[in-house]
């Protein structure tokens, strides 16, 4: 789209969009080009010849135990998270949009982990989490009688990171529910009230299909941010361990690629996430212009 | 509310204070034990009565984790995201709702398309781009043969080999994450609900391209300028992969990557009250930041779903 009214100018707009194309194509394109052109090619161990190989570090990455391992991880991990952080971050919306006093202090106090990085929330539950100095792990001990050890025990540090992952996205998520029920028409609650639909009805049959555009985005939101931006958990929490049990996709590549200089394999997977990435952002393109079209 | 329920009221109050305290705790709690010295943060469980070591818990961090550098290079990094991103974008937005040209339609898919490339599918080749901008070029030169010709054509030996490196600089940890299509977007989008009428006066009336941005365009941002400021702040601030890929000079690291040093490791003395005092520290301008400007942050959040 364009505006009707507009500046005519032979250089100026090409000046104007310059500085963005510019780190566009230096810090984007070009290296995703690269890493696609890597992920064909199979280096020697000094990285003096490379070999076009074709899909073959592909097909030996699909066959690899441990990354299909992590394609199963990196999906439970996503999922659990996305669940835990949407059914609380949806559940606090709902009791906040129903509260009639205090409403800026109440959001003020749910909002502010968003400024949280990732990463500090790993510090913050590595803590409360801790197997000898934790409160939360010494609760879990004492009072459900669990034999906890996130350092040993792959679930264990799996819960872990689900916790860490989760707490920040509550408020993320919190601030979109709460914006999508009070954009629903006060006229249509009163009006189902009036039939003597009981507020749990109401909830379920007004409140949660109007919110279920918010819904979509919101879980895409958060299936992106545990797939991608929680490299800084895992990183300062459990570095992939204990046995690879947190070793997530975007994890995975950072190992194999940085740490391990298996440059192959590491661009194979870093192309497997890439087309990952575009499938998801069409989908949510899609799914917004069906949206628009039945809003009018 | 519709009909009088006093019980799922005071339900409701409940439970909302009930999420606030879940929500709450992992901060009380750091906060508690960044008062506490480390006899008390090493007993289990841990005293819930703050004790009075907090400034010095917080010197021991500021000192153990040279946060003083760390939290400056914290800082550059944040505002250097935060106004290159927002100047790049609303100039780019400009462009594109603004004017008609050739390759208009091309630029706004160049940049919409980095939506799908975020730094953490593209790791290595980033880190190999950043350790010489001229790779692409060199490559290219000895590809191409164009050594050869140069060499011909100047009668000697011509080699070009161009260096420059943003590994362990405040460029580096800036540059690439100035290019943003939300951005972008959001200006466009907000561009296009700016009255026609504008353009057109300001047309008639002399202004050039350049005047209109600056006169009329720009203040009329404002209000989706200072939601942008706070998300990018906390974006940049909370940044963690590229950091940690380009940064290994203590002088250039940020805070969020240096606290890594103060979390006590197995075999140490289990210093948690000083991590704690690190990480508070650490996470406070960004939580500052929001609460001071929470109203533009709600709007700009939400807005970013369209």
């Amino acid at each position: 789209m364009i505006k009707r009214s507009i500046f005519t100018s032979k250089t100026l707009p090409y000046l104007l969009i310059l500085p963005q194309i510019l780190v566009t194509v230096t810090f984007f394109y070009w290296p995703a080009f690269q890493g696609l052109m890597q992920s064909m090619m199979l280096s020697d161990p000094f990285g003096l010849h490379n070999t076009f190989v074709w899909f073959d570090n592909f097909i030996t990455l699909f066959k690899d135990p441990l990354y299909l391992k992590s394609i199963i991880t990196t999906l439970g991990f996503s999922a659990a998270t996305a669940a835990v952080s949407i059914t609380f971050g949806l559940f606090i919306a709902t009791m906040a949009n129903r509260a009639l006093k205090a409403k800026a202090v109440i959001r003020t106090l749910l909002i502010w982990p968003y400024a949280v990085a990732p990463a500090i929330s790993g510090v913050l539950w590595l803590f409360l989490l801790h197997p000898s100095y934790g409160i939360v792990a010494l609760f879990m001990k004492k009072t459900l009688g669990l034999d906890w050890n996130p350092v040993l025990r792959g679930g264990d540090a799996m819960i872990m990171i689900i916790m860490a992952s989760a707490w920040k996205e509550v408020s993320y998520n919190f601030v979109f529910f709460l914006a999508g029920m009070q954009s629903i028409p006060k006229s249509l609650i009163e009006a189902a009230a009036m039939d003597g639909a009981s507020p749990f009805k109401r909830f379920w049959f007004i409140t949660v299909p109007l919110l279920s555009p918010t819904l979509f985005f919101v879980t895409v939101m958060n299936i992106i941010y545990a797939f991608f931006e929680t490299f800084g958990v895992i990183h300062t929490v459990t570095q992939g361990g204990p046995g690879g049990a947190t070793n997530i996709l975007v994890y995975k590549v950072y190992q194999d690629g940085f740490i391990g200089l298996n440059l192959g394999s590491s661009a194979a997977q870093s192309v497997v996430l890439m087309a990952l990435i575009i499938i998801i952002t069409i989908l949510q393109f899609k799914y917004v212009e069906r949206k628009v079209q039945y809003t009018g | 509310m519709v009909e009088k329920t006093p019980i799922l009221d005071a339900l409701t109050y409940i439970f909302l204070m009930l999420g606030i305290l879940i929500v709450g705790f992992p901060i009380i709690y750091a906060i508690i034990a960044a008062t506490l010295p480390i006899e008390d943060v090493s007993r289990v469980p841990m005293p819930m009565i703050p004790g009075d070591q907090f400034m010095f818990n917080i010197k021991a961090a500021w000192e153990k984790g040279d946060l003083g550098t760390q939290l400056v290079n914290s800082f550059i990094m944040a505002s250097g995201i935060t106004i290159g991103k927002i100047c790049v974008s609303m100039l780019g937005a400009f462009s594109i709702v603004y004017f008609d040209y050739r390759l208009r339609t091309v630029a706004f898919v160049t940049v919409f398309c980095t939506l799908m490339l975020p730094v953490e599918v593209r790791i290595l080749p980033t880190y190999e781009m950043a350790a010489n901008v001229f790779g692409p070029f060199n490559l290219m030169w000895e590809k191409l043969g164009l050594g050869a010709v140069a060499s011909w054509i100047a009668g000697h030996e011509v080699e070009i080999n161009l260096d420059l490196s943003l590994l362990d600089s405040y460029t580096g940890l800036i540059l690439p994450l100035v290019a943003s299509a939300t951005c972008t977007f959001l200006f466009r989008q907000f561009f296009l609900t700016v009255p026609e009428e504008l353009c057109e006066a300001a047309k008639m009336d002399g202004a050039s391209a350049m005047t209109f941005f600056t006169k009329i365009l720009f203040p009329l941002s404002k209000t989706n300028i200072a939601a942008l400021v706070v998300i990018e702040f906390v974006y940049g601030w909370n940044q963690y992969l590229w950091p940690l890929l380009i940064t290994t000079n203590p002088d250039v690291m940020t805070a969020v990557i240096g606290l890594q040093n103060l979390i006590p490791q197995a075999d140490d003395l289990p210093y948690w009250n000083i991590a704690m005092a690190g990480s508070l520290l650490v996470m406070l301008p960004p939580i500052l930041v929001v609460l001071f400007m929470q109203r533009w942050f709600v709007r700009g959040l939400v807005e970013r779903e369209k």
